[in-house]
């Protein structure tokens, strides 16, 4: 029997309408039945059967979840191991349990154990498109990078996906999936599946 | 897994430049003068800020000419946030833009805040890494931007004013007119095109006096048929998607939580906060409660929620007691 799926993705600030557009696109490539939610009540994190925390400004997003308790209902959630996240960039920032510089203008996740590096490429002149290999992807990946992130070190069962010049740019821990690029800047929707299957 | 050399890194191509602009969506963008009030604007939820010498109200007030920032100032902005960090400069000033891109801000708005540098054209955006924003008042406006190679539009309002008026005025004006893309068949949309790159021959027609065909080039390298087909692409795209193709804020006389609302409703992906913030009584708590009011425009309890006790905003100005000739709408085309 087919389950119809849930996804929600964070509509605070930054990609939401190109994650929700890449997901429809997973769901018809797939025949995934399934729906996409905005989520901008705490009420929806109650809901679903998976989110995703888009790009943006990691700061904007922060707050904004903190302040509708949205934070606290995802927390909730990680607590029981009932929700897969994939966090893309700014998403990324917030599923860590560390930064490299520590600021109380973002309130992490704790999700996955690594710390991460915001701006570690450098300022948008800086920001760039590449190919990569992501493990378990049988073919390149074209990644978009901006002002991106990095993840300058693991811990405990987190897995590295993915490394660009010798740099951690994607891992997984268990339910949750975190890169510093944008997926939904692209029209692979390769991630996006991967995520899915997650769920 | 292998690793990549640092060769097979692409800079500057339009994905990046636009892609940034996206991440910008659903957030404020906030003037600020000082790495006090770009703590302030990071402090209170801005997506970004714009690195300026004086708010537009202030330029307004002194007159004379204005243009690009100190670099010292900006480089002082630029050190003190983690936040993007957006710098003016003169519409057609090509070299405050490229001394921009060296200083290294994340973004360039091409504004007519500034006094124009250039009577002829705008810059030619494709040839930066960075990405620009622009302004607009009209559908033909931002179809020249994008073509350009603007990343962002910005609809213009009328800067330094509080009023929100002409913000409204120039939204209405590009979504009524996206509308309308819709019922023309693909010969009026060609000829609508034609029309939007008419400033273009009359800048050269002025510049040569000669008249101007197909293959004569009317800016930078490109010729007049292409830059037809190129607006022409711009046309077809917007209608096809019933929106800009490009990330679109709302500008010129936000003040107010309601204000920065109403523009969301009206179909803006976010708002830059020119004066509002910093000419009020109270920056900190009113720059709040607009990133809040923008974060949930459609709810209208928050929207009366952070209203409330936010001490005067910016005193504003009738756009009718502006002399015509100082409306900094009316610059650039």
């Amino acid at each position: 029997m087919v389950r119809k799926l849930s996804i929600g993705v964070i509509g605070i600030q930054g990609a939401v309408s190109e994650h929700e557009k890449i997901l429809q696109k997973t769901y018809d490539a797939t025949n995934i039945s399934g729906n996409i939610i905005i989520v901008n009540h705490k009420e929806q994190i109650k809901k679903i059967n998976g989110l995703i925390i888009p790009g943006g400004e990691s700061t904007t997003i922060s707050k904004i979840l903190v302040k509708l308790n949205i934070y606290e209902e995802i927390l909730k959630r990680i607590k029981d191991n009932s929700l897969p996240i994939m966090g893309t960039c700014a998403g990324c920032i917030l599923l860590a349990n560390n930064l490299v510089e520590n600021t109380k203008d973002v309130k992490l996740l704790n999700a996955i154990e690594m710390k991460v590096k915001r701006n570690a490429f450098g300022r948008q002149k800086e920001s760039f498109e590449s190919i990569i290999n992501i493990e378990g992807f049988h073919n390149p990946y074209n990644a978009v990078f901006i002002r991106a992130p990095i993840i300058e070190k693991v811990g405990g069962k987190c897995k590295i996906l993915s490394k660009i010049n010798n740099k951690i740019i994607m891992t997984r821990q268990d339910k949750y999936l975190a890169m510093s690029f944008h997926p939904e800047l692209t029209d692979d929707i390769r991630i996006h599946k991967y995520f899915l299957d997650m769920v | 897994m292998n690793t990549i050399k640092l060769p097979d890194l692409k800079f500057g191509t339009e994905k990046i430049k636009k892609g940034f602009a996206k991440m910008q969506k659903g957030g404020v963008i906030m003037d600020v003068t000082n790495a006090q009030q770009a703590l302030i604007a990071e402090n209170s939820g801005a997506i970004a800020v714009m690195a300026l010498e004086r708010v537009p109200a202030d330029i307004r007030k002194d007159g004379g000419v204005a243009r690009m920032a100190d670099p010292l100032k900006i480089q002082e902005i630029l050190d003190s946030v983690n936040i993007p960090v957006m710098a003016k400069v003169r519409i057609g000033h090509f070299v405050e833009a490229q001394a921009l891109e060296a200083l290294g801000v994340d973004m360039i708005d091409e504004s007519e805040v500034l006094t124009p540098a250039d009577p002829f054209y705008h810059i030619d955006k494709h040839k930066f890494t960075i990405p620009f924003v622009c302004g607009c008042r009209n559908l033909g406006e931002a179809s020249r931007r994008i073509w350009e190679g603007a990343a962002m539009i910005r609809t213009k309002g009328e800067a330094g004013t509080g009023n929100i008026i002409e913000a409204i005025r120039h939204q209405r004006m590009v979504t009524k007119m996206i509308k309308k893309l819709q019922e023309l068949n693909s010969n009026e949309l060609k000829k609508l095109a034609e029309n939007y790159s008419q400033n273009y021959v009359d800048a050269t027609e002025t510049l040569t006096g000669m008249k101007v065909d197909k293959d004569t080039l009317v800016f930078e390298e490109y010729t007049y048929d292409f830059i037809k087909k190129e607006i022409l692409k711009v046309l077809n795209e917007t209608k096809k998607i019933q929106r800009l193709p490009v990330v679109n804020f709302a500008a010129g006389g936000i003040a107010t939580p309601a204000d920065a609302a109403i523009m969301m409703q009206l179909g803006s992906d976010g708002v830059f906060v020119g004066s509002g913030i910093f000419k009020s009584d109270n920056p900190s708590k009113r720059a709040k409660a607009i990133v809040e009011a923008v974060a949930n425009f459609k709810k209208p309890e928050i929207i009366a929620e952070v209203s409330k006790n936010l001490g005067n905003a910016m005193q504003g100005l009738e756009i009718e007691s502006i002399p015509k000739d100082q409306l900094l709408q009316e610059r650039g085309w």
